[in-house]
This record gives structure tokens, sequence and C-alpha cells, in this order.
């Protein structure tokens, strides 16, 4: 069993929500994003999200687009980020998941890539524009590596909720409101009907994020599914903290452990 | 069987999830309005009245006598409304928005034609516009900020990554996916996700069938050759679409090669570049070894893009079209040639393509025939191809 589908039927029995984290690999330098994961996992996370950094990150707002700069101004590279997590995987068994661009894998040669996410114990990938029709792009190969390609759907997917959701594996990553990344002062979309929508369709675990930025706001999106992803707001601190930004991640992420791991669903 | 949006492998529709019902209700929209007479007509009324269609197709004698070889004509594309080829493209996008309901236009622009003719539309439809430029082509054409201004746009400067157009093309799709429900998004080349690289070469193609019909009239034939610039591609497109199926018209697209394609300042993304999946679409692209989409450079700020658009991508795949590189010394000796030759200043875009024309019209028969598309004006450039000459202009007090 792939590590995501065992981490969330473990959740399931204690009757936990799952904390999503997201870092960016490099930033400020690959030493660093080794003990932000670590940390993170010790702190209570239970699946970590490490983003591929790409130059023309377009799902990306400033902070995560900053991150990938400074991930590729340090010299950070797919094939580092593989030995990144190599070396994570003598220290943890928890699932990791790549967030990447398509042109990161296509360029890179699918073959290649789902080939060393199994022998480095990746779990899965996010494509943030890789739409369902054109997920046949990589779909075949991810499955042959036993690797979980992760689905999206947004405030605006409607009617392509049910095909979208149907499919899914591992978990659905749902996008909170429309936009890019980063922190929003508040949120407009109508998440009874959304998640209604999305409940009614999936058949595995739905986690949420974009613009997720502290406990409160976790604790109240828990309550419409199995997990919560918080990225811009764990990723202005290592901005601010650089290479000291290790304990103060780790507490931020304590803290919404705290405010979502307990959290009941609203039935 | 191929799939709609696709071009051979090229093409399709890689946005984000949040994108994709935009994406879709434009491809209706496009299906249902292209096929609407009233839609049509419309549109041939605004092509004819507000941007000055047909424009004229010129046989440029001195320039044929000079050069000795095949018969050349030159496509005025600089004679439409806002001094290029770009105006075709906005007005049909513009009504298809206008019709779609949309309240808000967003664009990218680079050298800032394609944004000044989007504004241009958005003033005469009285629309709300905005757009993205990046900040180093708003401190080369700070004439073209100011002119889009003066029509009443906002100009919003672009500082991630190289402040070039590829960055304000970034810009504008994250400001769409923000505000999807009642923004459009007029894309001003034949890229991005399908239907965009087909809609706008359906928009550009006038270009194309106006140029066999004025050439059927006066010389009773087919040209031998066209000749454009690609950037995006969307000029090129336009002059070559008509001639595709005619295998004896040989079409020619003259790139950006900057300082040199073995130098790491050009833009010549077919002679360079290789496949890839960018801004909505599977292309050519000018990345390295990882898919890092590089940074590019060319004197001419439109042709300053990392990739190409499907459909040239797949024209090059295939062989029915060729891409050759023009650097900045020739385009700019090409500038002055056709100035001073034709009494026709071109934009420095264009220009690369009457660079690609004075190496291939002497080596063609003079019973043949060859066509430039003059897909824009040059005023625009002359205060910066001055600069590069090393004259010293004093036009501010």
């Amino acid at each position: 069993m792939n590590r995501i589908d065992r981490k969330f039927a473990q959740l399931k029995e204690k009757g936990e929500k799952a904390l999503i984290p997201f870092v960016t690999a490099g930033d400020p330098n690959l030493e660093t994003t080794e003990k932000l994961v670590l940390a993170m996992f010790s702190a209570g996370a239970d699946l970590m999200e490490i983003g591929v950094p790409f130059s023309d990150p377009v799902a990306e707002g400033p902070v995560i687009q900053r991150a990938s700069s400074r991930a590729l101004n340090s010299g950070t590279t797919l094939i580092k980020i593989f030995a990144l997590v190599k070396k994570l995987r003598k220290k943890t068994d928890e699932p990791i998941l790549l967030m990447l661009y398509l042109n990161s894998i296509f360029r890179f040669g699918k073959e290649r890539f789902f080939g060393l996410c199994s022998a480095n114990g990746v779990d899965g990938v996010i494509v943030p524009d890789m739409p369902f029709e054109e997920r046949d792009e990589i779909l075949g190969t991810a499955e042959k590596y036993g690797v979980i390609s992760i689905s999206m759907v947004a405030p605006t997917s409607h009617e392509r909720i049910a095909m979208i959701a149907s499919s899914a594996k591992g978990f659905l990553y749902c996008v909170s409101s429309t936009g890019v990344t980063g922190t929003r002062n508040r949120f407009t979309t109508d998440f009874d009907a959304f998640f209604g929508a999305i409940h009614r369709a999936a058949k595995v675990p739905c986690a949420v994020g974009f613009g997720i930025s502290d406990p409160e706001q976790a604790e109240r999106m828990a309550s419409y599914c199995d997990g919560v992803i918080v990225g811009s707001a764990l990723v202005k601190i290592v901005e601010r903290e650089g290479a000291n930004s290790v304990i103060p991640a780790a507490d931020f992420v304590k803290s919404l452990c705290g405010a979502v791991k307990g959290v009941k669903s609203e039935s | 069987m191929q799939k709609v949006g696709r071009y051979g492998e090229f093409g399709g529709q890689y946005v984000p999830e949040t994108l994709m019902s935009a994406v879709h209700e434009l491809e209706r929209a496009y299906e249902s309005y292209s096929k609407d007479p009233e839609f049509v007509s419309e549109l041939e009324r605004l092509y004819r009245d507000y941007a000055n269609r047909p424009s004229p197709l010129y046989y440029a004698k001195r320039m044929t006598g000079d050069l000795g070889g095949a018969k050349i004509y030159l496509k005025r594309e600089d004679l439409n409304h806002t001094g290029a080829h770009k105006i075709n493209n906005v007005l049909g996008q513009i009504l298809l928005a206008q019709r779609m309901g949309k309240k808000r236009i967003i664009a990218e622009t680079g050298a800032g034609q394609h944004g000044v003719a989007t504004a241009t539309a958005a003033a005469m439809f009285g629309m709300k516009c905005e757009v993205f430029m990046g900040v180093k082509d708003m401190e080369r054409q700070s004439l073209n900020v100011y002119r889009m201004e003066l029509l009443g746009a906002k100009v919003t400067g672009v500082e991630s990554g190289t402040g070039t157009l590829k960055d304000a093309v970034n810009e504008a799709m994250r400001d769409w996916a923000t505000h999807v429900e009642d923004t459009y998004y007029l894309i001003g080349s034949t890229m991005g996700p399908h239907p965009y690289p087909m809609m706008v070469r359906d928009f550009q193609k006038v270009i194309g069938k106006e140029i066999r019909g004025q050439l059927s009239e006066c010389e009773g034939r087919l040209p031998d050759c066209v000749v454009a610039c690609v950037g995006g591609g969307s000029n090129a497109m336009g002059a070559f679409y008509e001639f595709i199926p005619e295998r004896g018209v040989r079409l020619v697209g003259a790139e950006a090669a900057g300082r040199g394609v073995d130098t790491a300042l050009h833009a010549a993304t077919v002679t360079k570049g290789s496949a890839g999946i960018f801004h909505g679409m599977k292309s050519l692209f000018l990345q390295n070894d990882e898919g890092q989409i590089m940074p590019v450079y060319s004197i001419s700020a439109g042709l300053d893009y990392p990739g190409i658009g499907p459909e040239h991508a797949e024209l090059a795949a295939s062989g029915r079209a060729q891409y050759v590189p023009v650097t900045d010394e020739e385009a700019v000796c090409a500038f002055e040639y056709l100035s001073k030759t034709e009494g026709i200043i071109p934009a420095i875009e264009s220009a690369h393509a009457v660079a690609a024309a004075m190496r291939i019209a002497p080596e063609m028969g003079r019973d043949q025939i060859l066509v430039i598309n003059l897909s824009g004006r040059g005023d625009k450039d002359v205060a910066s191809i001055a600069k590069y000459r090393g004259v010293k202009l004093n036009e501010q007090d």
C-alpha cells in the first residue's frame, strides 16, 4: 500500500484530520529543507508537499514565486531533490509528495522521473498546470512506478467536480478559492455547495489548500474535509528566518496541528 | 484522429483547474459566434471602417530591381489602425468578449503593440482594460506605456522573473485565475491554451486571404514564397494559413537571433529550442535541461519570447515551413534598407522578415513572386535604432 493511502487510513481510524505543510526545496538551501521536513514531521505534520522550483510558476502568488527564485539561485535541481528525498527516507516513513510544473517532468523524461520517484521514495506528485483532460501526459507512467498523481478541483470546476473527484487517487486536492497560492483576507467560495459536490463524488479523502494561513482558518477549513494544506504562510517564515527557520516553522506546524487534528466533520 | 486543439504533438490545454471552465466557455463561445452571420458581418465592418482593411499589397519595384531576383510585394499591415496586424485579432476577441458578457479585458504586451491595440479596442467598446507589461519593457517602450494610458487602460508593471513578455504572460494568467468570472484574457499571439492559437490564427488569416485575392488580381497567380517574422507567431500564421495547402508556396518564418544563435543572447525558438509544456501549450521553448525557461534577448521587444505558437512548431516539424534566424544587425540593416529604398520604415519585428527576404529573393527567378508580410510600422523603433547606431537624439527638453 502506498504511504499516502496508508496514512489516511490510519487517520480515519483515529478520527483525525491531516495537516499537510508545503515548503520549496532548496529555499534557502537543501540542508535547511531537510531539517525543515524532519522538524515538521516531528511537530505533527502527516504528509509533506515539497515544491520543485520552476522559473515561471504561474499558479503561485508572490511568496512562493520568490521562494522558487531563491531555490533556483541556490542551485536546486531535480536530481538534488531526489537525493534529498533519499536522505529523508533514512529518517522518516511518512508520505512525501512533490509539487511541480508539468514541464519539469516532461523535459526530465517521464520514465526517468517516475523511476527516480519510486527508487527514492516519492509517493505522489501534484502538477498544478496539468488538468484532468491532459492527465494521460503522465498517468500511465506514474501508475507503472506506483506513484500517485493527485487530482485537483477548484470552485470554478462546477460540473467537472464529479468527473475529477470520482477518479481521484490518494487524496483530492481541493483549491479553496480562485486565484493563485498565497494568503487571503477572506474567502468568497460557497464552501457548503463546493464540498457538498465533492463529497458526493469523491471516493478518496479530500484536502483543502490555497490561502490558508493561520490556525483559525485551518480549523474552519478542516471541518469541511479530511486535511488542510498550508504553504505560503510557512514559506513566509522561511523567507524571513532563512536557515534559522526550522524551529519557528515547526512551532507554527504544531499550532496548526493543534487546530486541525481534532476537528469533527460537518455532516 | 487528431484531437481538437492539437497540431501534431503540439498544442493542448495545459492550464490550472481553476481556468478549465473558462477555456471551455471560451471554446464554446468561439465555436458558436464564429459561425454567427451577425458576428461575422460586425467584425467585417470593424475591419473595414475601424482598422482600415483591406491593407494594400504594394509592389516594391525599387527593392525588386536592386535585389535582382523575385518580384517583391509588401503586405502593408503597417497601414492598419494602431500600426500593426495586432488590431485584427484584438477586434475579433473583444467582440467575442462583449458577446460573452465580460466586463473587464486583460492583456499582456511586450513591445506594447498588442497592449496599444487592446487599449484602443477597449476604449472603442467602452470596456475596462488592464495591460500587464514587464518593467524592463516599460522602460524600453515608455512611449507605448503612455499611449495605453492615454487610451484609458491601466498598465501594470511586472517585476517578477526577467521583467519581459513571458513574465507579463505569467502575471496575466495569474490575474485571469483570480478574476476568472468577469474577466476576459485577450492573448495577443497564436499561443496559450486551446482555443487561443486557433482563434488568433482565424482572426489573422484575413492577411493571407487578402494576399491571395490581391495577387490573383494583379499577377493572376499564387506567390512562390511568403516571408513573415515570428515571435509567438500571429502575423506569420495569418500570412501562411491560406497557403498551407498550396504545396508550391514556400513559407518562411524569420525568428530573432539577437546577437547570434551561438551566443546566449537570442530568441530563436525553432533553431535552438526543444519541446516543452508552458503557458498552456505543448510547443517549442528555449529552456535548459531541467525545463527551466531561459531568458531571451532580441533588439525587438515584440519577438523577445522564449516560445512559439504550437501550429508553427508543427509546421516546422513537418517541414511545411522553414524558420530562419535573423540577427539584430541584419534586422537593423533591413530596417534602414527598406526606409531608403521604398520610403517605408518597418517595425523592427517586420525588419526581420525583410532581412530574410533580402537573402531569399536574389536566389529566386525574376518570374517568381515573394511576399513579405510587413506586420507593423517602425515609428516606435526610431529612437532605439538611433541608439543602436550610436546617434544621439535630442527629443526631450
